[in-house]
């Protein structure tokens, strides 16, 4: 699975992408981001408020409850702020 | 119809022309042009810079544009959203929209930067002095998307 991170979510975990093998027993978002908080405390702290962070899978706007597949894109980020 | 997502600056006389030119079927177009200002709140800012997601941010442009496109009688539109780093009084954003009617021209545009401010994926990083900020995002830009969840057909009503 593919994970992309952007603005201070991506500076707080130090990398923009990254490629993981999703485990089993990981079946949604917020599984995916609890499971990422125990890769280290750079996660930890990344992640620690989750009402700040918002979801896309494979470039399609996603709730925390999303299902998610091996294979899939997801990206985490905060509110966006364009325009 | 087109959306461009580039570090490029642009011209708004010479997009607009291109836009146009040939059409006989126009009566109104409106633009809105977004620059960088160099104050956010008490302070002052020296120059801000622009991340954005590849593929979506052209993906969502596109459906924003095309929700526009159902929503009003659109003869011609034109997304551009610059990123990268930008200076106090760069240009940042174009919307362009063009109709046979004024109405749907203006109203359509301004619908455009309300939407893509909340659904288009970009972030700011503003310098302040030596250090930076992200931007955080805010509930007015959340309202002034939310005025217009409205069903279209409402809106297009509006527009005869």
């Amino acid at each position: 699975m593919k994970i992309l991170y952007f603005a201070w979510l991506r500076q707080r975990v130090g990398a923009g992408e990254e490629t993981i093998d999703l485990p089993e027993d990981v079946r949604s978002v917020a599984g995916l981001i609890d499971w990422l908080k125990t890769r280290g405390p750079k996660y930890e702290e990344a992640f620690r408020d989750t009402s700040a962070i918002r979801v896309a899978v494979n470039q399609e706007f996603a709730d925390l409850d999303a299902a998610i597949r091996a294979g899939d894109e997801v990206a985490l980020f905060p509110p966006m702020t364009g325009g | 119809m087109p959306v461009r997502v580039q570090r490029e600056d642009f011209d708004i006389g010479a997009e607009v022309a291109a836009l146009t030119r040939g059409r006989t079927d126009i009566g109104g177009i409106a633009t809105f042009q977004g620059l960088v200002r160099d104050t956010a709140g008490d302070e002052r800012i020296s120059a801000m810079t622009l991340e954005h997601y590849p593929g979506m941010t052209e993906k969502m442009l596109g459906e924003i544009e095309a929700e526009a496109r159902a929503r009003w009688p659109l003869d011609a539109t034109l997304i551009i959203h610059r990123y990268g780093r930008l200076e106090p009084g760069d240009r940042i954003v174009l919307v362009v929209t063009a109709s046979a009617h004024r109405k749907a021209a203006i109203e359509s545009c301004e619908f455009l930067i309300d939407w893509l401010k909340t659904k288009a994926p970009f972030w700011k990083l503003e310098e302040i002095g030596a250090g930076t900020q992200w931007v955080a995002a805010r509930d007015s830009d959340d309202e002034a998307a939310a005025r217009w969840q409205e069903p279209a057909r409402a809106a297009n009503k509006a527009a005869e």
